[in-house]
C-alpha cells in the first residue's frame, strides 16, 4: 500500500514540476509576479513529493517488499541494512528517482536563497531548472518507475514489470530478492554515487542562470557570472570529489591494480568536469574584462549537455563498460532531450548575440588573456579527445561495420601531452599580466622555480633512469609546485614586510584576506598531487605473477610475498570466500601480513577480486589472489603490483576539496569591497609593483 | 615517415628489452614463458565478449582459457606481434587495445590533433584581432601588472589613511 502512496507522490511531483516550468515562464513574459511566486511555491511542493517518494521507496528496501520489482532487483535477504539503503542508487530506476530528487533539492535551495536578489532572472531559471527535473521525474514515472510490480501473465513464461496489472496477471511476490551488484557491497557505495550526482545535477543552477540570462537579455550585464560562481563551484567540487572517490573505489574492488581505466563511464563523468572546469577559469576573463562572454555560454551550455550525455552513457548502456549497472530503453528519450535542449540554448544563444558583445583590448601576445584562451583549447582539446575515443568504438560499426576498441594506449597518448601543456600553464598563467607581459620580467620572477625544478627532477630523473619520459612528467610537477609556492611566498612576505607579521599568521590572514585566489592556489596543489599519481601509474608501476606452494617467496621491487596458506569459507551477502594468508617482507622483514581474497556470489555467479593492499606515503604493495590449486588449497597464483605515489591521488583529492571550500566560503564585507576588478581601460598601476617589494 | 621511424625504433628497443628479459626469466629459473611474459602480451588485448576489461586482468573462464592459449602459443616458440596477429585474425580488430593507425580507424588519432591545431589557429586569430582593435585606439601605454590583492589591500588601506 506504501509503494501506491509513493506512486502518486511520484506522479504529483511530475504535475507540479511540469506547472513550475510552465507557470514560472508565463509569469516572467506576461510580468505577472504572483505566477512565479505560485512557481516557486510548486518547486517547493515538488521536492516535499518526490522526498516522499524517496523516502518511501527507501522504506521498501529495507523493509524488502519483493512485491516492487525494483526492490526483488535490487535487495535480498543476505545483504545489510546499510546496503538496502544504498540500493536506492544501485540500480537504473532508483537512481534516476534520487537524480530527479536531488536536481529539484538545488532549485529550492536556489529560490530560497535569490528570491529577492535576481527577480528578473528567477523565473526563466525556475522554469529552465524545473523543465529538466520535470524531465527526470518523467523518466522516473513513465520509462523505468521504481514502484512497478512483478507480474504473472497467464500463459507467459517470463515475469512482466508493470506499474499496473496487465490482463490476465497475478500479482508475483519472490521469496528473495536478486540483491546489488556484487561490485557495490561495498562501503564506497555510499560516497562515489552520492557526491557524483550532487556533482552532475548542480551544473544546472549555473546553466539555468545563463539561460535566464540570455531570456531576459540581462546577458548584457555579467551579473549571472557573480551569481553562479559559488554554485558552479559546488556543483565542480562534488564532482572532482566524486571522480577522485570513484578512482579509489575502482581501486580497491575492480581489481586491476590501478583506478582509472578511461572506461566509457568514467570518460562520461570526466567529460562535464573538463569542460566545467575551463568555465571555472573562462569566467574570471568575463568578470575581470568583460571578454569572451560569448564562448563561456557554450561552455556551460556544452558542460549542461555533456551532464546529460554523461547520465545517458550511465544509465542506457549505449556503450558497454565495466560500470554499466543499468542497462533500459530510456536511450531514445535522452537523445531527443539532449538534441532538443542543445539546439534550443544555442538558437537562443545566437539570437542573443548582440547582448554578448565582449570589449577587446589588448597590447601583447602575451597576457592574461591569450593564456585563458590557451586553456580552453586544452581543455577543450583533451574533452574533445576524450568524447570522441569514447563513442569512435560506435562510429566505426556505423560506418565500416568493424567493431574495434578504444582502450587506454589510446588515451594515455593523446591526452598526456595535453594535459602536461595545460599543468605548466597552470604555473605559467597566474604571473602573466593582463593585457601584454614583458617576456623578459617574466623570465627573471621565474628562473629560480625553473632552476631548482630542473635540478630536481634531474635527480629524481636520474635515480628512475629506466624511464626517460617520466623525467619530462616530474620536471612539469615540480616546475608547477614551485610556482605555486613562489605565490605564497611573495604574499606572505608582502605581509610580513608591511605588517611585520609572523610567517605562519602572514599565511593565514592571506587565505582569510583573498580567499579566492588562495584557495585556488591549494587546489593547483591538489591537482598536481594528483598528477604525480597518474605519473606513479604511468611510469614506476610494477608488476609480477607467479604460482607459490606454501612457504615460497615472490620477489617484487625491494619487497618479497611469502603463501602462508589457504582458507575457504562461507562469507556475509552469499558468498564463498577464499582467502589467503600472504607475508610481506621489506628488505628481509617482516612488514605486514595480507589477506587477499576472491569472493564468489553464488547467486549472480560473480566472482569479486579484494586486493590485500600494504600502503605507505610512498606507495602501495597491492595483492591480487588471482589463481589457486582447487585440491588441497595448496598453491596460489598471485599477481603482485608495486604502485608508487597512488596515495597522492587520494590526498590531492582531499587538498583539491578543502581549496575549492575556502575559496567558495562566503567572505565577509571586507573581502567583498575590497575585491579588485579591473576596469575597460587601463588604471595607472604602472610603479606599484615596488611596493611589492 | 618519421613517425614511421620512431615506431621502428620503438619495436627495435622493445624486442631487446623483451629477449633479455626472455633471457633473464631462463636464467632466473622459471620456464619460458612465465605469468609476465602472458601478461604483457595479454595487456595489450582485450576479449570480444568482456566489457572494457584488459585481458590481463579479466576473471572470466574464456579469458583464463585466452591467457593459456598465449602461454602454449609462446612456449611453441611464436613472437608477441605472431600471437598478437593470431587473435587479430581470429577475432577482428576489436581484441586491441590500442586502435590501429591505419584505415578508417586512423581517424581516431588524427581527429583529436586536428582539433587542437585548429584551436590554436582561432586562438592565434582572435588574439591578433584583438590586438588590431587596439592598435586603431591607442590609450596609455602602461603596462598592467596583476598585483597579488594583498598588495593591492595594502595599497587601497594606505590610500584610507591618506585621505
Amino acid at each position: 500500500m506504501l509503494a501506491d502512496l509513493g506512486l502518486i507522490t511520484l506522479t504529483l511531483a511530475f504535475l507540479l514540476a511540469i506547472y513550475a516550468s510552465v507557470a514560472a515562464a508565463y509569469g516572467g513574459r506576461r510580468d505577472r509576479f504572483p505566477f512565479v511566486q505560485s512557481a516557486r511555491n510548486a518547486v517547493v511542493m515538488t521536492y516535499v513529493m518526490l522526498t516522499g517518494s524517496v523516502l518511501l521507496l527507501v522504506y521498501a528496501l529495507v523493509t524488502m517488499d519483493f512485491s516492487l520489482a525494483y526492490v526483488a532487483d535490487v535487495t535480498s535477504q543476505a545483504m545489510s541494512t546499510f546496503l538496502r539503503v544504498t540500493a536506492l542508487w544501485g540500480g537504473q530506476a532508483g537512481s534516476v528517482l534520487f537524480w530527479g530528487w536531488l536536481m529539484a533539492g538545488f532549485v529550492v535551495l536556489v529560490t530560497l536563497r535569490k528570491w529577492d536578489r535576481d527577480r528578473e532572472l528567477m523565473p526563466y531559471v525556475i522554469a529552465v531548472a524545473m523543465g529538466t527535473t520535470a524531465f527526470f521525474i518523467g523518466l522516473s514515472l513513465l520509462i523505468t518507475n521504481p514502484f512497478a510490480r512483478l507480474w504473472h501473465v497467464e500463459g507467459a513464461s517470463e515475469l512482466t514489470t508493470a506499474v499496473f496489472r496487465p490482463l490476465n496477471a497475478m500479482a508475483y511476490v519472490p521469496q528473495d530478492g536478486q540483491g546489488l551488484n556484487p561490485l557495490l557491497r561495498h562501503f564506497g557505495m555510499i560516497g562515489h554515487p552520492p557526491t557524483t550526482y550532487v556533482g552532475f545535477t548542480g551544473f544546472v543552477i549555473p546553466y539555468a542562470f545563463a539561460m535566464a540570462a540570455l531570456v531576459t537579455g540581462e546577458s548584457r550585464r555579467d551579473e549571472w557570472i557573480q551569481t553562479t560562481r559559488r554554485w558552479t563551484l559546488v556543483a565542480w567540487v562534488f564532482l572532482s570529489a566524486g571522480l577522485v572517490l570513484g578512482g579509489r573505489w575502482a581501486y580497491d574492488v575492480l581489481g586491476w591494480g590501478g583506478f582509472w581505466g578511461w572506461d566509457p563511464v568514467e570518460n562520461a563523468m570526466l567529460l562535464p568536469w573538463l569542460t566545467g572546469t575551463a568555465f571555472l577559469h573562462s569566467v574570471m576573463i568575463q568578470e575581470k574584462r568583460g571578454m569572451l562572454k560569448v564562448w563561456n555560454m557554450v561552455l556551460i551550455i556544452l558542460t549542461y549537455s555533456l551532464v546529460i550525455f554523461g547520465t545517458f552513457i550511465t544509465r542506457t548502456g549505449v556503450v558497454s563498460s565495466v560500470h554499466a549497472f543499468a542497462k533500459s530503453a530510456m536511450g531514445p528519450a535522452f537523445f531527443v532531450f539532449i538534441g532538443v535542449t542543445f539546439l534550443a540554448s544555442m538558437g537562443l544563444l545566437f539570437r542573443r548575440l548582440d547582448t554578448l558583445k565582449s570589449e577587446h583590448d589588448l597590447e601583447g601576445l602575451i597576457s592574461r588573456e591569450s593564456a585563458f584562451l590557451l586553456q580552453n583549447v586544452l581543455f577543450l582539446g583533451i574533452a574533445f579527445a576524450v568524447f570522441w575515443g569514447t563513442i569512435f568504438p560506435m562510429i566505426s560499426e556505423l560506418a565500416t561495420g568493424t567493431r574495434i576498441t578504444v582502450g587506454p594506449p589510446f588515451f594515455k597518448q593523446v591526452t598526456g601531452p595535453l594535459f602536461a601543456a595545460l599543468i605548466v600553464l597552470q604555473g605559467l598563467a597566474p604571473y602573466i599580466a593582463w593585457r601584454k607581459q614583458n617576456l623578459a620580467k617574466l623570465a627573471r620572477t621565474l628562473l629560480w622555480p625553473f632552476v631548482i625544478s630542473l635540478v630536481l627532477s634531474a635527480v629524481w630523473g636520474y635515480f628512475h633512469r629506466q624511464h626517460p619520459a617520466s623525467f619530462v612528467g616530474l620536471w612539469v610537477v615540480t616546475f608547477v609546485a614551485l610556482t605555486v609556492l613562489l605565490e605564497f611566498w611573495i604574499g606572505v612576505r608582502a605581509r610580513m614586510r608591511t605588517r611585520s607579521e609572523q610567517p605562519v599568521g602572514a599565511l593565514w590572514r592571506l587565505f582569510g584576506r583573498d580567499r579566492r585566489r588562495y584557495g585556488g592556489y591549494l587546489v593547483h596543489i591538489g591537482v598536481l598531487m594528483i598528477a604525480l599519481g597518474f605519473i606513479g601509474d604511468a611510469y614506476f608501476k610494477e608488476e609480477t605473477q607467479g604460482t607459490l606452494a606454501v612457504g615460497q617467496q615472490l620477489a617484487v621491487g625491494n619487497y618479497a610475498l611469502r603463501f602462508d596458506g589457504l582458507r575457504q569459507g562461507a562469507g556475509s551477502d552469499g558468498r564463498e570466500v577464499l582467502e589467503a594468508s600472504v607475508s610481506i617482507f621489506k628488505d628481509g622483514a617482516l612488514v605486514k601480513e595480507l589477506k587477499p581474497r576472491r569472493d564468489y556470489f553464488v547467486a549472480q555467479q560473480q566472482p569479486v577480486t579484494i586486493p590485500g593492499v600494504y600502503s605507505t606515503l610512498g606507495g602501495d604493495l597491492y595483492v591480487l589472489l588471482v589463481g589457486w590449486e582447487e585440491i588441497g588449497l595448496s598453491s596460489s597464483t598471485f599477481k603482485v603490483y608495486l604502485n608508487p605515489l597512488v596515495n597522492l591521488t587520494w590526498v590531492g583529492g582531499m587538498v583539491l576539496v578543502l581549496g575549492t571550500l575556502i575559496a567558495a566560503w562566503p567572505s565577509g564585507a571586507l573581502g567583498a569591497r575590497s575585491s579588485y576588478v579591473l576596469g575597460p581601460r587601463s588604471r595607472q598601476v604602472g610603479d606599484l609593483s615596488s611596493v611589492e617589494g | 615517415m618519421l613517425k614511421l621511424k620512431g615506431f621502428l625504433a620503438a619495436l627495435t628497443i622493445l624486442v631487446s628489452l623483451l629477449g633479455a628479459a626472455a633471457v633473464q626469466a631462463q636464467e632466473g629459473g622459471d620456464p619460458y614463458p612465465t605469468d609476465n611474459d602472458v601478461n604483457r602480451v595479454a595487456k595489450n588485448l582485450y576479449c570480444p565478449v568482456c566489457p572494457n576489461t584488459p585481458l590481463d586482468v579479466c576473471e572470466t573462464k574464456a579469458c583464463q582459457d585466452w591467457r593459456a592459449q598465449i602461454k602454449d602459443q609462446l612456449a611453441a616458440g611464436w613472437s608477441e606481434e605472431q600471437v598478437v596477429d593470431y587473435f587479430v585474425a581470429q577475432y577482428g580488430e576489436r581484441v586491441l587495445a590500442e586502435p590501429q593507425r591505419k584505415g578508417f580507424t586512423s581517424l581516431v588519432w588524427l581527429l583529436p590533433a586536428i582539433a587542437v591545431a585548429l584551436g590554436l589557429v582561432v586562438v592565434w586569430q582572435v588574439v591578433a584581432g584583438w590586438r588590431a582593435a587596439r592598435a586603431i585606439e591607442p590609450s596609455s601605454q602602461a603596462e598592467e601588472i596583476d598585483l597579488p590583492s594583498e598588495t593591492i589591500g595594502s595599497i587601497e588601506e594606505e590610500l584610507r589613511h591618506l585621505r
